[in-house]
């Protein structure tokens, strides 16, 4: 059984936060509906790498964040465009997107006007800076949400310059963050019948998920500094080199407990005996002389003999795996955190599931990334009851397009 | 008022569980939070405190992660405290818990019990590595599970080689996208619930979460058959700065129609349409000169001025915020984005605000974070009252 079944949305996502978001619901259970158009079509369909690309179903980042959809063509510039994209909304429960501010009122599509086409609509409007206020035209990509969000100034090594992250934890982040906002709405439809509108700030989101770093300067009128792998207290707290190639293994000791384990793990028991590393507070203060020593034990094993042999002592230890690594975990691979997909251009392959295991609703992928109008004729032909003649004469003129 | 109509007991400390709850609680949602008699939450003592002076009932974190939380001292170790959190679960329609997997079990409150208890009840468990596979009883702190996610090993990004080692990510931002997987598919759980189902048991491994978010970034060992790394993506994306005032910036490098509003920002210095310079391929074979010219031109503006120079020919750039950063922004200001909370202790603090908040939805006022074991007589004199009315059905 489905969790979200019965749920129909209607996707005018794009790129990456918008499309996350609806995946995640697809996963869920709902029937996702991605509006798109060949005169535009969605930046991940159409660019890859260096460039444009010649073929709109061959990139695989396109793939990643729509699984499970449904696909139809409406040219949103045309009016019949927006008239066909209306009574889609009219027989859903969902509208996502991420344009712009400004560009759905442009487009007669905003939240006052679906509104009246569906009373109890939900919708969610998402964008860098937000819908309002002074920056709300303003451009943002991943790495402005994260600058802005505060995570940028706090990532990294404390003496070298601060890091945006990677080009997609912004929006992933504020992808799963609307997927939440959008359960929150279906939740207070379900107890009061009622829809809602919901303006989300990829920069609001981030911050958010720092709010605890932030509560030093409502305090006491200090910001925090980034501080690499490192912990105020804790020692050893930090990754460590090993065997294999650019391989490291990371250890968090955060008690007697696990010091204990650590030093029976790497066989030396004697260090307890060390003035030096007596207490927690001792070893932060020596934890470079203690780091030298860890990595000395870690240099001759690989990532997983180490973090198996410090686990098994009870101690926080685990490789910084990378992406080849994870694909073929035992662990990663036990849980179903990985499942293959066939798609006609990509082939058959290897994606990452949705991270929550439901003992009655299981979530699944409903299918494959959809090719361009893929589901017209159902969606637009069976639902809207649009006939083989008007579809054509529509495709004709670049509406159904 | 709308609020979520629901009751959630949270057992869980410190992060990941608490910003589950926490979710939950700032839309209304009853949330009791069951802590440990005398020391309470972890959050409670690790501060930040106002002048550095420890109280638990004044940490930054805790205040952050618990608002609109009632807490109730419980001692689940003890026969009394089992029973009492056993009548909390009977009409309750959520546990956040976070005990490593079968401790709950052990103490008779595992899932199959519970279910016999409630049937209704939904059992949301966030731990390191979820409930089943071979790491389920793995230890890992904030910093392990960064790594074991594969989001540490891609960070510094733009490592300048591979000899800089991998770095977890800010605060504990893994913790918290293990909070929102709970509270995700706790809210799944409850609209199939109350639409035609039962309750069940949600088993979120924060690892899983924090892989998932990284999809976009591993799928290119599914592309290539290499693991991408820190040193960077192979093409031309992005290029940090530095500012006249010392502040850090950003400027966005990823296409032709970027450098040409970022080359107006920069006054239209003659060498931005010169070979090498006037093309993308020659910009990305030329990185490192071109952040030295970006960098000497960011070195005559400050960060302000830069921000808002490139953003008015229509290409992106943004400052890298500190906190004070963070507060002082007129556009986070304006929308909302701070909310002052009054606290017995702590005192009136500006937090954070929720900023999913939805449209037509008419939410409670933000609730502070409670004082440990605030609630206890309150909501055990709320199970005595109900008690007898139960005994008679």
């Amino acid at each position: 059984m489905d969790a979200l079944q019965g749920i129909r949305v209607i996707d005018f996502g794009h790129v990456l936060a918008g499309p996350w978001c609806t995946m995640q619901l697809a996963s869920l259970g709902a029937e996702v509906i991605k509006v798109e158009t060949r005169s535009r079509p969605d930046e991940q369909r159409a660019q890859h790498g260096h460039g444009a690309a010649d073929n709109l179903e061959a990139n695989s980042n396109f793939f990643e964040v729509n699984l499970g959809k449904k696909s139809v063509t409406l040219n949103l510039t045309t009016e019949q465009g927006r008239d066909l994209a209306k009574r889609l909304v009219a027989t859903a429960d969902i509208v996502l997107e991420n344009m712009r501010p400004g560009v759905m009122t442009k487009l007669g599509l905003d939240y006052d006007a679906l509104v009246k086409v569906k009373p109890d609509l939900i919708m969610l409007s998402l964008s860098g800076f937000g819908a309002t206020g002074p920056l709300r035209r303003y451009a943002a990509y991943n790495p402005c949400f994260t600058s802005v969000g505060g995570v940028s100034h706090l990532t990294g090594y404390a003496e070298k310059k601060p890091n945006t992250m990677t080009n997609s934890g912004g929006d992933a982040r504020a992808g799963t963050a609307a997927v939440f906002a959008a359960l929150v709405a279906l939740r207070f439809r379900q107890q009061t019948g009622k829809g809602s509108y919901i303006d989300s700030s990829s920069c609001e989101v981030i911050n958010s998920m720092i709010g605890d770093q932030m509560m030093d300067f409502a305090m006491n009128g200090r910001s925090p500094k980034r501080h690499g792998n490192a912990d105020p207290r804790m020692a050893p707290h930090g990754v460590y080199r090993c065997a294999g190639k650019d391989e490291w293994v990371s250890i968090a000791v955060g008690d007697e407990e696990e010091w204990r384990g650590l030093v029976r793990a790497l066989g030396t028991p004697d260090w307890t005996a060390e003035p030096g590393f007596a207490t927690a507070p001792d070893r932060k203060a020596n934890e470079a002389a203690l780091d030298a020593r860890i990595s000395a034990w870690t240099a001759d094993k690989t990532y997983v003999e180490a973090m198996r042999l410090l686990q098994a002592e009870g101690v926080p230890a685990t490789p910084s795996f990378k992406a080849e690594d994870l694909f073929n975990d035992p662990h990663v691979l036990a849980r179903g955190q990985v499942e293959e997909v066939d798609h006609p251009v990509l082939g058959r392959r290897r994606t990452i599931t949705a991270p929550y295991r439901f003992s009655e609703t299981p979530t699944r992928i409903r299918g494959s990334a959809p090719f361009i109008g893929a589901d017209n004729a159902e969606i637009l032909g069976g639902g809207l009851g649009l006939s083989q003649e008007e579809m054509d004469r529509l495709a004709a003129e670049k509406v159904v397009y | 008022m709308d609020t979520l109509n629901v009751k959630v007991i949270e057992l869980a400390d410190f992060v990941a569980g608490p910003y589950c709850g926490k979710l939950l609680a700032d839309f209304g949602a009853d949330v009791i939070k069951i802590e440990r008699p005398g020391r309470g939450d972890d959050a409670r003592h690790l501060g930040p405190f106002k002048d550095d002076v420890p109280n638990p009932e004044a940490s930054g974190t805790f205040l952050y992660l618990n608002t609109g939380k009632r807490s109730v001292e419980l001692d689940i170790e003890t026969d009394e405290g089992r029973d009492t959190l056993r009548a909390l679960l009977r009409d309750a329609d959520v546990l956040i818990e976070d005990q490593m997997p079968g401790e709950l079990a052990k103490l008779g409150l595992g899932y199959e019990d519970l279910r016999a208890l409630n049937p209704n009840l939904i059992v949301t468990s966030i731990t390191p590595f979820g409930q089943v596979g071979p790491y389920r009883d793995y230890k890992a702190r904030h910093l392990n599970l960064y790594h074991a996610s594969g989001q540490g090993y891609l960070l510094p990004m733009w490592a300048i080689n591979l000899d800089v080692p991998p770095c977890q990510g800010p605060g504990y931002l893994g913790f918290f996208d293990g909070g929102m997987a709970g509270a995700t598919a706790t809210l799944a759980a409850l609209f199939w619930r109350d639409a035609s189902g039962t309750g069940q048991h949600i088993d979120v491994s924060i690892q899983h979460a924090m892989m998932a978010l990284e999809r976009s970034q591993l799928r290119r060992f599914i592309d290539d058959g290499v693991s991408p790394n820190r040193t960077g993506k192979g093409r031309l994306l992005e290029s940090l700065v530095q500012c006249s005032d010392g502040e850090f910036a950003v400027v966005i490098l990823s296409s032709q129609q970027q450098w040409l509003g970022l080359w107006r920002a920069m006054g239209e210095p003659e060498w931005g349409m010169k070979p090498p310079f006037d093309t993308q391929k020659g910009r990305s074979d030329n990185y490192a000169e071109l952040r030295a010219r970006l960098n000497e031109w960011a070195g005559t503006v400050t960060q302000d001025e830069l921000f808002h120079a490139i953003q008015r020919e229509g290409s992106a750039a943004a400052p890298i915020l500190t906190a004070e950063g963070v507060f002082k922004l007129a556009q986070f200001r304006e929308r909302g984005h701070f909310v002052t909370i009054d606290h017995p202790v702590a005192g009136p603090l500006e937090y954070i605000g929720q900023p999913t908040r939805p449209v037509g939805i008419d939410l409670p006022a933000k609730r502070r974070a409670p004082l440990l074991g605030e609630h206890t007589e309150e909501v055990l004199a709320q199970l005595r009252d109900r008690a007898p009315a139960r005994q008679s059905v």
